[in-house]
C-alpha cells in the first residue's frame, strides 16, 4: 500500500496529493508518470510526475478531478492509501543542450510543466514561462513558476487575471518581436498544443509536447496509448508508454489523438453522473 | 475388452449458457470418466506422446496411476515434470503435442491425455495439502515477471531452497494467465492457488515494479541477487498498418483482453471501461484471437473472426476453435482486413478482400495470396486486431550487453536459456516471440536447473 502523506487542494478541482513510494521517489525525473489504482476494483490511471522527494521517499501529483476516478481519488484522506502505485514510467523529458527555453503550460498541464521549467532553471537555462487558465479561480501554481522563471506570463480565457486570451498568445507576440528559443516545451490541453505548434511553425522552433492518451498497463503491452507521427512523410505509430510521453510536436497527428481521446467520453460522463452527488435525485 | 473408439466427453455447459457468462466452459472429468479414460491407454512400448511433451511428462506413468484410481500418485508423476499441471491441462494444444502423437489415435481418437492432467491437478487442489517449505540454502535469485515461464522459475528454484524474488510490473501476479486467458477458460481462482502454493514455498512477489524502470537488472545484481532470470512476455502489439487503425473502436486483442481479463471491465463495480460493440470483428487465427471473440460474444455482441488462411491453417487450439462455432461466432476465412471505415470518428465497417493460397512454399506453408477487386465489407463498431506482439523495449534498453537478436527477442543459449550477460537467464516469449504457455513453462523449468549450476559453480 502507498500511504498520502501529504494533500492540498490548489483550487476547486486541482489537488495535489504526496504518496509515499520510495522506489519511485529514487528514480523519476521530469516528464516521467506514474500508475495508480485507488483501490482494488479501481482502473489504472496514469498521471505525470509532479516532483519528487527522494529522502522523504515521496512522489508529488496534481490531478484534475475530471471523471469518476480522479473524485474518489480526491476523497482519499492525508494518512489513508492507495492501493496500487507504479512507476516511473516513460521517458525523462529531454533537457540536455537547452540554454533558452520557453516553457507553456495550460490548465493542469501546468503542474507537469512546472517541474520541468525547475529542472531548467536549475541547469542554469533561460525560462520563458506562459501559463493559462480559464479563469482566475482555477489559477495553479503561479508561485512556483514565477521563483524558476525569468520572466512569467500569465493569461486566462476570460481576462478575470493577467492577459486575456490563451498562451498562443503571447507566445505569438514574443515570436513576432524577434524572441527566439532553443526549444518550446508545451504541455496542456490536446489542441492547446496543436495550436502551439502551428505557432511556432513559421520560425522553426523545436517543439516538444506530452501526450497524454488512455493507457492500461503503461508498460507496452496494451496498445491503447498509440498515435500516429508523420515522420518524413511516412506514417508511424507509436505507444506514448515506452516511445513517450514525449513527442516531437511537429510530427503528433492531434486530430486524431483529439478523436481518440473520446473513445470513453460516453462512459465517463456516465460513471461521473452516477458518482458525483450533484446528479443524484433526491 | 474392446477400446471405446471416441475419447470419453469432458462434461461442458451448454453453448447457450456459457456465452452469456464468464464462468468455466469446460467442467472437468468425474473420477469415474478419468479411470474409463485411462484404461483407453494402450500403454504402448515407444511412449511417443511423451516426446510430443515439450516438458516430457512420463504420460503413461500417469495414466496408469488414473486407471488404478491412485490420483495422487499421478499427480506426483506430473508434478515432478510440470510446475503448473491445472493450468497445462486447460491450455496446452495437446492434439499438436501428446495427443497428436498417441498410437490410439492412428485408428480411433487419441487418448484424452489434457483431460486427464487436468482432472489429475484438479483432484490433487482439492485436497488443499500445502508444500512443505525446503531448507533455505543462502542465495538468492530475482525472476522478472510473473508468467508461465517466470512461475515455473520461481517454483523449480524455491523446490531448491533458492530465495526467489518475483518482480512483476502489473498490480496482479500471473502475466497472461491473468491478463490474457480468459475466466471461461482458465478460472483465474487456479492461477491464484498456483501463487499462493509458491508463497507458501518462501517466494515472495513484489508486483508493481517494472524492471527497466522501477529497478534495473543492474540494481538487482547490486541488491545481492546472485543471478536474475527474465521471463517478461511478449511486449507491444502489432497492427496492420492500413487506414481507419486509428479510429475508436479500433483495439488490440491485448487492451480488450486486459480490460476484460485482469480490469474485469464486465463486472459491476469495476471502474474500467470496456465499449459494448453491437458487431465485433476479430482479425487473426490464435488463441487470442478465439478469446478476444468469445469476450466480446459475452459482452452481448456478434463476431466474426476474419482470417487470411482456411479452417486447417487455424492455430488456435482444436477445442477453442469447436468451443467458438458453438457459441455463434462466425468465420471469415480466406479474408483480410484492407481498411476500416469510419463516421464520426468510430469505426463502422471493415472493408476487407478475398485471398486464395499459393502453392505450398519450402516449408510446406501454403502462401496466402489477394484477390484483385473482391473487397467486401463487414459491419463492425470494434475492431480488435490478434496479430501477435513484438518484443518488449524496457530490459533490453537498460541492461548492457545482453545481446538481442534484430527483432528484438533475447538471444540465448538453447535448453539453459543463458544469455550474453553473465547471470542472467531467459525464457518465454521474451525470447521466442508469442509461442505457449507450455513452452514458456519448460524454459522457465530448465533455465532454474542452468541456475541452480551456475549458482553453484561460482556462487
Amino acid at each position: 500500500m502507498y500511504e498520502i502523506t501529504e494533500k492540498i487542494s490548489l483550487n476547486p478541482t486541482v489537488t495535489q496529493m504526496s504518496i509515499h513510494a520510495p522506489l519511485v521517489a529514487k528514480k523519476a525525473r521530469a516528464g516521467q508518470f506514474v500508475i495508480l489504482r485507488v483501490d482494488e476494483k479501481g482502473e489504472r490511471v496514469p498521471l505525470t510526475v509532479a516532483g519528487r522527494d527522494a529522502e522523504r521517499g515521496t512522489v508529488k501529483i496534481i490531478f484534475q478531478i475530471v471523471g469518476a476516478t480522479t473524485a474518489l481519488l480526491d476523497g482519499k484522506r492525508v494518512g489513508e492509501s492507495l492501493a496500487d502505485f507504479v512507476g516511473p514510467l516513460g521517458m525523462p523529458t529531454d533537457l540536455d543542450e537547452l540554454h533558452d527555453v520557453c516553457v507553456v503550460g495550460g490548465g493542469v498541464g501546468c503542474a507537469i510543466a512546472m517541474p520541468i521549467a525547475e529542472e531548467l532553471h536549475a541547469r542554469g537555462a533561460k525560462v520563458t514561462s506562459i501559463i493559462g487558465f480559464r479563469n482566475k479561480d482555477l489559477k495553479i501554481l503561479e508561485k512556483e513558476f514565477s521563483a524558476c522563471s525569468d520572466s512569467l506570463t500569465v493569461v486566462t480565457d476570460d481576462g478575470s487575471y493577467g492577459e486575456k486570451g490563451n498562451v498562443t498568445l503571447p507566445l505569438k507576440a514574443m515570436l513576432e518581436g524577434g524572441k527566439r528559443f532553443d526549444k518550446i516545451i508545451a504541455i496542456g490541453p490536446l489542441v492547446m498544443m496543436k495550436y502551439t505548434v502551428l505557432t511556432a511553425k513559421p520560425y522553426n522552433i523545436p517543439v516538444t509536447v506530452s501526450m497524454n492518451p488512455i493507457m492500461i498497463d503503461g508498460t507496452g503491452m496494451c496498445g491503447g496509448c498509440r498515435l500516429s507521427l508523420d515522420r518524413g512523410g511516412k506514417r508511424v505509430t507509436a505507444f506514448a508508454c515506452v516511445d513517450g510521453p514525449d513527442f516531437d510536436g511537429y510530427e503528433v497527428d492531434f486530430d486524431e489523438a483529439i478523436a481518440r481521446g473520446k473513445t470513453y467520453a460516453d462512459h465517463e460522463r456516465a460513471a461521473r453522473e452516477k458518482n458525483c452527488n450533484l446528479f443524484k435525485k433526491a | 475388452m474392446s477400446i471405446k473408439p471416441e475419447k470419453h466427453q469432458m462434461p461442458t455447459r451448454a453453448a447457450a449458457e456459457r456465452a452469456a457468462d464468464f464462468g468455466e466452459v469446460a467442467l472437468g472429468y468425474t473420477a469415474e470418466l478419468a479411470v474409463a479414460e485411462a484404461q483407453r491407454c494402450l500403454h504402448c512400448k515407444n511412449k511417443p506422446c511423451v516426446t510430443g511433451c515439450p516438458v516430457g511428462i512420463d504420460i503413461p506413468t500417469f495414466i496408469s496411476r488414473v486407471a488404478d484410481g491412485d490420483f495422487e500418485g499421478a499427480y506426483t508423476v506430473i508434478n515432478s515434470a510440470s510446475s503448473l499441471p491445472a493450468v497445462c491441462g486447460r491450455v496446452c494444444p495437446q492434439e499438436r503435442q501428446c495427443e497428436g502423437k498417441c498410437t490410439l489415435g492412428i485408428k480411433y481418437e487419441p487418448v484424452g491425455i489434457g483431460r486427464l492432467e487436468r482432472f489429475v491437478a484438479d483432484t490433487h487442489n482439492a485436497k488443499d495439502i500445502k508444500p512443505e517449505r525446503p531448507e533455505p540454502n543462502g542465495h538468492r535469485v530475482a525472476v522478472v515477471g510473473s508468467g508461465p515461464s517466470g512461475l515455473a522459475c520461481a517454483g523449480e528454484l524455491a523446490k531448491n531452497g533458492y530465495a526467489v524474488t518475483v518482480f512483476e510490473a502489473l498490480h496482479a501476479a500471473g502475466g497472461v494467465l491473468v491478463y490474457g486467458i480468459p475466466e471461461f477458460r482458465l478460472p483465474k481462482a487456479i492461477v491464484a492457488r498456483e501463487v499462493e502454493g509458491l508463497a507458501a514455498l518462501g517466494v515472495e512477489f513484489r508486483t508493481n515494479v517494472v524492471i527497466g524502470k522501477t529497478l534495473t537488472v543492474d540494481e538487482l545484481f547490486a541488491d545481492g541477487y546472485e543471478a536474475v532470470f527474465i521471463g517478461s512476455g511478449a511486449g507491444l502489439p502489432k497492427f496492420m498498418n492500413i487506414p481507419g487503425e486509428s479510429l475508436c473502436g479500433v483495439l488490440s486483442a491485448n487492451e480488450f483482453l486486459t480490460r476484460i481479463n485482469l480490469m474485469k471491465a464486465y463486472e459491476e463495480g469495476s471502474a474500467t471501461p470496456v465499449r459494448r460493440a453491437r458487431r465485433t470483428v476479430v482479425v487473426g487465427g490464435g488463441n487470442v484471437a478465439m478469446d478476444a471473440a468469445r469476450c466480446a460474444k459475452r459482452l452481448g455482441s456478434e463476431v466474426t473472426i476474419v482470417y487470411r488462411r482456411t479452417e486447417k491453417e487455424l492455430p488456435a487450439r482444436r477445442e477453442e476453435v469447436e468451443h467458438a462455432r458453438e457459441e455463434g461466432i462466425n468465420f471469415e476465412m480466406l479474408a483480410t482486413p484492407v481498411e476500416i471505415n469510419g463516421a464520426d470518428g468510430n469505426a463502422v465497417s471493415v472493408t476487407c478482400r478475398r485471398m486464395k493460397l499459393s502453392a505450398p512454399d519450402k516449408s510446406g506453408r501454403a502462401r496466402p495470396e489477394p484477390i484483385e477487386g473482391s473487397e467486401f465489407d463487414i459491419p463492425a463498431d470494434c475492431v480488435i486486431m490478434a496479430l501477435g506482439t513484438s518484443p518488449n523495449p524496457l530490459i533490453r534498453n537498460t541492461t548492457d550487453g545482453l545481446a538481442v537478436h534484430e527483432w528484438g527477442g533475447i538471444i540465448v543459449e538453447d535448453g539453459t536459456g543463458k544469455t550474453s550477460r553473465e547471470g542472467v537467464f531467459a525464457g518465454g516469449d521474451a525470447v521466442t516471440g508469442a509461442a505457449t504457455v507450455i513452452l514458456a513453462m519448460g524454459a522457465g523449468k530448465s533455465a532454474a536447473k542452468a541456475i541452480d549450476e551456475y549458482i553453484k559453480q561460482y556462487g
